[in-house]
């Protein structure tokens, strides 16, 4: 691997850790930030005429907490102060610094920060993949589709909020921890579904989002305290669980294949095993949420050979608990598609009909009536909903399905 | 670090309130106050006469240009403030959040800009 290479990586790799234990230093994320920018900078010049140190990240993490010395002094001079270095813990000047391997890993701290409800959503992203993920503000600005000087301009807001309204740093205390860990997974699991949803366009850029949110799925697996971990757990089962379809879901023309036609020999077994064990681990800690029963109907999917095979009065009682955990239109729908699937088309239409009046500008509801429909051969109705459905739906892979099976209506008229 | 919260209501909501509701209201405003004040928090705090008593004024060209009404027509007004000295923002928002009109109006909360 060359040095730039390996500079990449372990960048990637240390960047949440390094940034999380720099900031519980300094107690400033904008001069943490700053001074590990210099630090790569120095690795960059560094690596490739001496090689790459044996432990990466620690020689980082010492020379960027002696940038943030140098910065420190230097601001200290303009401004005629004094400083308190002994509040950085002064590293000596020598060339070869002393590699501090030991620093704490504070990235659950960073989390809560950089998730915190006082931020808009879409700084909440941004911050997390920018400073937990490692990822470029170019990076974080191509996944999210918009410019890379509005992605530093929402990054740069994000960061002086969190100083200027004193947002702390830090794992909220037992009161908030429920309500802030809720908030933190919706913010993986967007990541996650950001880079799912994708189809077109920067697809490849897109999908590294789904890789992203499961590393960022690990770090709160591994620091969360295990009594509270139930849902991080549930969350990280279910991205697995999802991402070990991935190769199965699009066809070469980027068409969605759905479930039922989707080769199982292409679900990546490493995943879903996985995703299995850490179902299991959570279920074990007997603290029930809606990731959990959403990863125990993936699952469930995962887990059988053939479509035949799938446990549809299973997946239709898990509906119905996640329906009375976070009641949706959403969750309602896909509860009828599952009713359908175990007592037949007729039982999925009778749901599905008194959804009608939420459910009107929702495309899944009018894309699933028009399924049925076709199921129970009532062609026009069904050809109908499929036209409600294209009306409403803007993902491109999604509306050549929804055309095909318009076709297809038509055709046989 | 010293925080403002802004107290916004609907002004058509309190008329409405019966004479219970009224009590209780002012009860939770004492309770409010006591155990801000007791927390060491509570720097000052105020309500305000309905939005139709205020003025509004801005200086153009050297003129005083005076009008009658509140600076932004809205549904909710303002209606009262609290300074609070707090540890952090998530003090202030626990805080913001026993606001006894939080529970019907909004309640913004502003960091005092340090010099």
């Amino acid at each position: 691997m060359t040095a730039a290479a390996q500079i990449e990586t372990t960048f990637r790799e240390e960047h949440g850790r390094i940034l999380a234990a720099l900031i519980s230093r300094l107690g400033d994320f904008t001069l943490a930030e700053d001074a590990l920018q210099d630090a790569l900078v120095n690795a960059l010049e560094r690596w490739k005429v001496d090689g790459v140190p044996h432990n990466p990240g620690a020689w980082l993490m010492t020379v960027a907490r002696r940038r943030a010395i140098d910065r420190l002094r230097r601001l200290a001079v303009q401004e005629r102060q004094a400083i308190d270095v002994d509040a950085v813990d002064p590293v000596d000047t020598q060339d070869e610094p002393e590699m501090d391997n030991s620093f704490p890993d504070d990235r659950l701290k960073l989390m809560f920060t950089c998730c915190h409800p006082a931020l808009a959503l879409e700084a909440q992203v941004a911050l997390t993949l920018h400073t937990i993920g490692g990822l470029s503000t170019q990076e974080v600005a191509r996944a999210f589709l918009v410019s890379e000087p509005t992605m530093a301009q929402r990054l740069a807001r994000a960061r002086s909020k969190i100083r200027d309204a004193g947002i702390p740093y830090r794992v909220p205390p037992a009161e908030l921890l429920p309500e802030r860990l809720e908030a933190l997974l919706t913010v993986v699991y967007l990541i996650f579904n950001e880079g799912y949803a994708a189809s077109s366009g920067d697809t490849l850029t897109r999908r590294e989002l789904c890789t992203e949110a499961i590393r960022l799925g690990r770090v709160l697996v591994a620091l969360l305290p295990a009594a509270q971990s139930a849902e991080a757990r549930g969350l990280l089962a279910l991205m697995l669980l999802h991402d070990s379809r991935r190769e199965a879901r699009l066809d070469a023309a980027g068409e969605i294949v759905l479930l039922d036609q989707q080769d199982r020999a292409r679900w990546d077994q490493v995943k879903i095993r996985e995703g299995v064990a850490l179902l299991d681990e959570a279920l074990a800690l007997d603290d029930p949420g809606p990731y959990q029963v959403q990863a125990a109907i993936s699952a469930l999917h995962a887990t059988a050979p053939t479509p035949a095979d799938t446990d549809w009065p299973q997946i239709a009682a898990l509906y119905a608990s996640l329906a009375r955990m976070t009641p949706s239109v959403v969750v309602e729908v896909n509860r009828a598609v599952a009713v359908a699937m175990a007592r037949g088309p007729q039982a999925g239409l009778q749901r599905l009909q008194r959804l009608a009046d939420q459910a009107g500008d929702y495309y899944p509801f009018h894309a699933a009536c028009a399924d049925l429909l076709r199921r129970t051969n009532q062609r026009e109705a069904a050809a109908q909903e499929y036209e409600r459905a294209l009306a409403l739906c803007s993902n491109a892979a999604e509306r050549t399905y929804l055309q095909r099976r318009l076709a297809e209506m038509r055709d046989y008229n | 670090m010293k925080y403002l919260l802004l107290m916004y209501v609907a002004e058509t909501i309190a008329p409405k309130f019966t004479p219970e509701e009224n009590h209780a209201l002012a009860k939770d405003w004492g309770a409010y106050m006591k155990e801000a004040g007791a927390a060491g928090v509570l720097l000052d705090n105020n309500g305000l006469t309905p939005a139709a008593d205020a003025t509004t004024v801005r200086v153009r060209n050297d003129k005083t240009v005076t009008t009658d009404g509140p600076f932004a027509e809205t549904h909710e007004q303002l209606a009262g403030y609290s300074i609070l000295d707090c540890k952090d923002l998530d003090e202030a928002i626990s805080w913001a959040a026993r606001v006894p009109t939080a529970k019907y109006g909004a309640v913004e909360i502003r960091p005092l800009f340090i010099y």
